[in-house]
């Protein structure tokens, strides 16, 4: 029931990644102060949009589940926060690396969406001892919908509040993702954002679909030692 | 719905006035935080940013201490069921809760404030409280209703003491960054407010999101 | 119409059953005995008609309220008689019914005639958690039909009374006060006397009449 569309979008998937990834290597120019460095660049700021984008629509599903009761809703939910979070840990870590090659050390606050994006990953962190904590099935969907909501309201007003705090404090350095991009830069960064979005797209399909089948296997399983039993 | 909201508010402030379980805590909590900040940051005397810093992240660990208590008589003694049995809406509850919690941090600060001023603060709050006090009530708004909705979010799990700071915290950051810094101005030497409005902007916007989200949301946490 | 109305009434905890092809027909003044060992689901059937849990399947109707949808009917109209006696033991009991009759937009004034009913007014003012099992049953039963409910759900209502406690309370809970009332008791034979339609429950399903209820 989730794999609607899933051959297409896994081939749109592989067909953006390749073009993305040899448009990175081949195509985008050399950054003059950074180097080679700077091409992380076309990861982690397209892996950072996608996960804020995962945790938002976590949220919009959880406002669904919520208003219908029906536990998809709340599967959905729960893998697209899931996924946003994994991808989270890559956005830190690319992130990182970039800070050093950039400005020399592992971690800056001068970024404010890097910044704000690890306050809203401490956050997203705290879904799964929630989730796993709570007994009642349903009670445990119902508490993780609401958690996505909040979390999700939260995302945008946490990045205005950085954003708000670190121009008074660290005047903004004119930094890539603000700047303007030349023009083969943003064709290779709206290219890297397609495919990393249409990969997680993907992958959540993929989990989506799994995880389906394998509650589906547990029930058939229960069912029939029930009658095995009889 | 006022009228149950403080028929419940009623009781908790009674409860609380017979037990004397959270207020005394949390004051007690923020002066002994005091003092780990004196030895850690080896200072006698703070200023600016760093007094700021220093006031507001107590108030907030304060918070987690009185969060963590909202909704224990509730589940101790059976207060939901009853609530779900009475002809009543359910938003009383998170009403009544939050109005508790802003209530209990306004006393916790009657006394921490003028304690850090004692304590830690160099240059004195002197007349800065005109400033000073909207921002207290804007912040004590948005951590009652965050509170209130945490502490709900919270009540059913079994990690219920390890869950409510690290929801409660990551949440609070924008209050946090708001206060500090319109804070921060109003506590250095040469004082003044700056740019007080932005901030008070600020927390207004988050105060009135988070209210309308929580009451939105809470009845879903009641329902079974 | 009936009182309460089931009809394969079906309550899950995840995977497990808790109730399951739950049928019964209680008229209006009768009195529903719930028979069964420990967790065979007596107060998760409780709980379900007090409208604190949802049915999961099944039809059921409660007063004039069908579960779930109409739910929200139930507030007000049910006395609920659990384990816990819903009373916090910091205040005292006075100040406990004077809450729950706020609650109930009850008058205040039913509370001193209450207490002297139930033979509570001369320690109506102390905390509840200095008083003995038996008065805290007594208050929890004053506090179950303070708001005069049209159906009555007593979970061992006589736990913890002494006879003369129970006498006291027989007009309120008991036969004599003519509401529907369900009753779950481990006091088989004395459940049965007063009662008009029996449901004897075992893992959450209907039991049949010769079947042994508590292996």
């Amino acid at each position: 029931m989730y794999s609607k569309g899933f051959k297409p979008l896994a081939a749109a998937s592989v067909v953006s990644l390749a073009t993305a990834l040899s448009l990175v290597f081949f195509y985008a120019p050399l950054d003059a102060d950074q180097g080679f460095v700077q091409k992380i660049f076309y990861v982690h700021v397209p892996m950072a949009i996608v996960a804020l984008g995962g945790f938002v629509a976590g949220g919009i599903f959880g406002i669904r589940h919520l208003r219908s009761g029906d536990p998809s809703w709340d599967l959905r939910s729960y893998v697209a926060i899931h996924l946003s979070i994994i991808l989270g840990v890559g956005v830190l870590a690319t992130g990182a690396i970039w800070a050093k090659a950039s400005w020399g050390h592992w971690w800056v606050w001068d970024e404010p969406v890097l910044v704000s994006f690890l306050v809203v990953f401490l956050l997203y962190c705290v879904y799964y001892p929630l989730r796993f904590s709570i007994e009642d099935p349903e009670r445990q969907a119902r508490y993780s919908s609401v958690f996505a909501i909040t979390a999700g309201v939260f995302v945008p007003l946490n990045f205005a509040a950085v954003r708000m705090a670190e121009s008074f404090t660290h005047p903004r350095v004119l930094s890539q993702t603000g700047g303007s991009l030349p023009g083969e830069m943003r064709l290779t960064f709206l290219v890297s954002l397609l495919a990393m979005a249409l990969l997680f797209v993907t992958l959540w399909k993929l989990e989506l679909t799994a995880k389906h089948a394998a509650m589906q296997l547990k029930k058939l399983r229960r069912r029939l030692d029930a009658r095995v039993a009889a | 719905m006022i009228g149950v909201t403080r028929t419940i508010l009623a009781k908790d402030l009674l409860l609380e006035l017979r037990t004397k379980e959270s207020v005394p805590a949390m004051t007690l909590f923020t002066l002994t935080v005091y003092v780990l900040f004196h030895f850690g940051l080896d200072r006698d005397s703070l200023d600016g940013e760093l007094a700021a810093g220093v006031l507001w992240v107590t108030l907030l660990l304060a918070a987690v201490i009185g969060v963590a208590r909202l909704f224990a008589t509730e589940r101790e003694e059976g207060g939901i069921d009853a609530l779900l049995l009475a002809p009543v809406d359910r938003t009383a509850l998170f009403l009544a809760k939050a109005s508790g919690l802003f209530l209990f941090l306004v006393a916790v600060e009657i006394v921490a404030v003028p304690a850090f001023d004692l304590l830690l603060l160099g240059p004195g709050l002197g007349g800065t409280m005109p400033e000073l006090l909207p921002v207290l009530l804007l912040g004590n708004l948005g951590i009652a209703a965050v509170g209130a909705l945490v502490a709900a979010l919270a009540a059913e799990t079994r990690a219920r003491e390890l869950i409510v700071p690290l929801l409660l915290l990551p949440l609070l950051v924008p209050v946090l960054i708001a206060c500090a810094q319109a804070t921060e101005p109003l506590l250095r030497q040469d004082q003044g407010p700056e740019d007080l409005g932005r901030w008070l902007g600020l927390l207004t916007l988050y105060d009135v999101v988070f209210v309308l989200l929580s009451v939105a949301v809470f009845d879903y946490l009641l329902e079974d | 119409m009936a009182a309460i109305e089931l009809d394969g009434l079906e309550r899950r905890y995840g995977e497990r059953v808790a109730l399951a092809g739950v049928t019964a027909r209680v008229e209006a003044g009768q009195t529903l005995a719930v028979l069964g060992g420990n967790g065979a689901g007596k107060t998760t059937l409780l709980r379900v008609l007090a409208g604190l849990l949802r049915p999961h399947a099944g039809a059921a109707r409660v007063l004039d309220a069908k579960l779930p949808d109409e739910r929200w009917k139930l507030p007000g109209r049910v006395g609920y008689l659990g384990h816990e006696p819903l009373l916090y033991r910091e205040l005292s009991g006075r100040e406990n019914l004077h809450y729950h009759a706020r609650l109930h937009g009850v008058a205040v004034r039913r509370v001193p005639e209450l207490l002297a009913v139930i033979g509570m007014d001369r320690r109506a003012d102390d905390p509840v958690r200095e008083l003995s099992r038996g008065m805290v049953q007594r208050l929890a039963v004053a506090r179950a039909v303070l708001h005069e409910p049209d159906l009555l759900l007593l979970d061992e209502p006589r736990a913890n009374l002494d006879p003369a406690a129970a006498e006291l309370l027989e007009p309120l809970i008991g036969r004599a006060s003519g509401r529907t009332r369900v009753l779950v008791s481990h006091d088989v034979s004395g459940t049965l006397a007063e009662s008009d339609v029996v449901l004897r429950l075992k893992q959450g399903r209907p039991a049949a009449e010769d079947e042994d209820l508590y292996r």
